[in-house]
């Protein structure tokens, strides 16, 4: 299923795809025309993904087909090994961690699983933790400081779970402590958000020296949806609320939320699903290098500087 | 002055800030009887009759916990921008500008330090009434500075927290106040000053999971509806009724997430004797212990 705005292109790209298909049948010469089209296609994509509202952008995050943690875990490390639950409670699907190589690095990988299908998203509860999982991500800060590991994490989640028994076992108490345990972290931590960065479930695994973002991920206080039902009252006036929240990387790029984007290739990670993964696994080697030569207490300073001087204000009148 | 001005920018002029019935006389909303409004704000927001705990006004909390005359206001130096141009039924200036005057400080928090029963602390109460107390960078910020001045003045730090969580019109810089007000905590936590937090109701969202949590000692008061998420959102999401007292003060004590619920005639002294138990134990005083103990404790 397309996304509403790319029926356009769909529709240059199966006419694209007729013509060839014309030409080789009746074997006549139409490179010309062809070539024509491919480049009225590559201009139309341009031109839509550059101007993307940001209601749009939010789609793009959400996209079918999108490349989720488990899809760079598989594609953008050398290797992983997955290690499963907190020791407590359970092993949450939705937080997927364990150790990988990055190049030649050890490293310690926590990602936010959504599903790649109905099935899938199911199991992983559509990417929403329970306690259980920000549990299972402070294990995997423990063994990182323990070995001297780097630590990658991957957003993608619309947000904690809301549920009785998230709450029962303390989903507030759990997102506070993994932001705190991720501040004391005395190795190298990098976060990349490769699609939703939903709120404070999100930023439990987000308190990194850097923080990068995907082009057309987006990070937010909370959902457009949520947003509009509480500010406007219903929840179909997400796209406004969208506008609103300035929620797209270069917003957040804007704001100092994020260090850098990561830009996608045209048109989204979801069309060009091997280039985006290679683009994310140079980003973060390039991240995690910068960072391995500093010692623990210089990490530890910059990561607690950096989120200490975020907020905007003015002396009061 | 800053007292002097503290003093009156809190002249009774308008209505109380707290969440009974309007009226002289007024039906209480527990236990229905008739209770003088003086006799309620004179128990300190409680109902005399059954003890039913009412939101009560940022003065009147400072009041109930600092020793009289040693509270000295920290906050309210710095006011809000609106970096996102935020605009949704109303401009986000204007919403904040009408809240300044009607509850007379330039956001939903009010920091200062104070003497406690004699102990000297850094107090942090939340103004529900300021836009539902929610959180962002002004807000983050009063906290963060509370926490290092708190640290710097060898004080133990308390935490009154009321709020509907993170503040939607400054986006995802409130969504980072979380982080910030968590690091600033540690200055604290490296020269083993205890950080309190009390949770009244309501304490929500980003609020319930950042600093409010974070407590050494987490106290609640009683009925005080405490969640990450809002039961109306859980009800929308599992389409289940919720169990009965889901999220109050009570219910989370029995499942462990709470150190105790507290009466409120009964906070201040429990306040007082938790902060002297701590401190008196051989973590030396107002001395930093260095950044690799600060990430064992």
């Amino acid at each position: 299923m397309p996304l509403p705005f790319e029926k356009p292109i769909e529709d240059l790209e199966a006419k694209i795809e007729e013509m060839r298909s014309y030409a080789s049948e009746q074997g006549i010469d139409l490179t010309d025309e062809i070539g024509l089209l491919q480049q009225r296609l590559e201009r139309l994509k341009r031109d839509t993904f550059a101007n993307l509202t940001r209601w749009q952008r939010v789609q793009v995050a959400r996209a079918a087909g999108r490349p989720t943690a488990m899809d760079y875990l598989q594609g953008a490390f050398d290797s992983f090994s997955e290690l499963h639950g907190d020791r407590t409670l359970g092993d949450d699907p939705a937080i997927v961690t364990g150790l990988a190589r990055l190049g030649e690095r050890s490293v310690v990988v926590i990602g936010q699983q959504k599903g790649r299908d109905t099935k899938e998203n199911i199991h992983r509860n559509f990417g929403m933790a329970h306690p259980s999982g920000y549990r299972k991500a402070m294990r995997m800060f423990d063994l990182a400081d323990k070995f001297g590991l780097p630590v990658l994490t991957l957003i993608d989640t619309p947000g904690a779970y809301p549920g009785i028994a998230a709450e029962e076992q303390g989903q507030a108490w759990v997102i506070a402590e993994s932001i705190r345990r991720m501040s004391r972290l005395t190795v190298p931590a990098v976060s990349v958000v490769i699609g939703e960065g939903g709120s404070g479930g999100a930023l439990a695994v987000g308190v990194a020296n850097r923080v990068l973002i995907l082009e057309n991920a987006i990070y937010s206080v909370i959902s457009p949806e949520s947003c509009a039902a509480i500010l406007w009252r219903d929840a179909a006036e997400a796209e406004k609320a969208a506008e609103a929240l300035k929620l797209t990387a270069y917003d957040l790029l804007d704001l100092g939320v994020v260090d850098r984007v990561i830009d996608e290739p045209v048109g989204g990670a979801h069309k060009s699903r091997e280039a985006t993964i290679q683009r994310v696994r140079e980003a973060m080697q390039e991240e995690v290098a910068a960072l391995v030569g500093i010692d623990a207490e210089g990490l530890q300073e910059q990561r607690r500087s950096r989120f200490r001087g975020l907020g905007r204000f003015r002396d009061a009148a | 002055m800053a007292l002097e001005r503290w003093f009156r920018r809190n002249r009774p002029t308008r209505k109380e800030d707290d969440n009974a019935p309007a009226g002289l006389w007024l039906k209480c909303e527990a236990c229905s009887a008739q209770i003088y409004r003086k006799d309620l704000v004179a128990n300190a927001y409680v109902c005399p009759e059954c003890g039913h705990h009412y939101r009560m006004p940022v003065e009147a909390r400072i009041e109930l916990l600092a020793d009289a005359g040693t509270f000295e206001p920290w906050s309210g130096e710095i006011q809000a921008e609106d970096p996102l141009e935020f605009v949704d039924t109303q401009a986000y200036p204007e919403r904040l500008e009408k809240n300044r005057q009607k509850h007379g400080r330039p956001d939903a928090i009010q920091t200062g330090g104070a003497l406690l029963a004699g102990e000297a602390v850094g107090l942090i109460v939340m103004d529900f009434f300021f836009l539902g107390g929610s959180m962002g960078s002004v807000v983050g910020e009063e906290i963060a500075r509370a926490a290092e001045r708190a640290a710097v003045e060898d004080r133990a730090l308390i935490a009154v927290t009321a709020s509907g969580g993170a503040r939607m019109q400054e986006g995802a810089l409130s969504l980072m106040q979380m982080a910030k007000t968590t690091v600033a905590l540690e200055e604290l936590a490296k020269r083993r000053l205890p950080y309190i937090s009390v949770l009244t109701d309501p304490t929500t969202g980003g609020v319930t999971a950042s600093f409010a949590t974070l407590g050494d000692v987490i106290y609640a008061e009683p009925g005080a509806l405490i969640s990450f998420a809002g039961p109306r959102v859980i009800q929308q999401t599992i389409k289940q009724d919720l169990p009965e007292g889901f999220q109050r003060a009570e219910f989370l004590l029995e499942k462990g997430m709470l150190d105790d619920v507290v009466i409120r005639k009964d906070l201040k002294e429990r306040l007082a004797q938790t902060v002297r138990l701590l401190r008196t134990g051989s973590a030396r005083r107002g001395e930093a212990k260095g950044e690799s103990r600060a990430a064992a404790v």
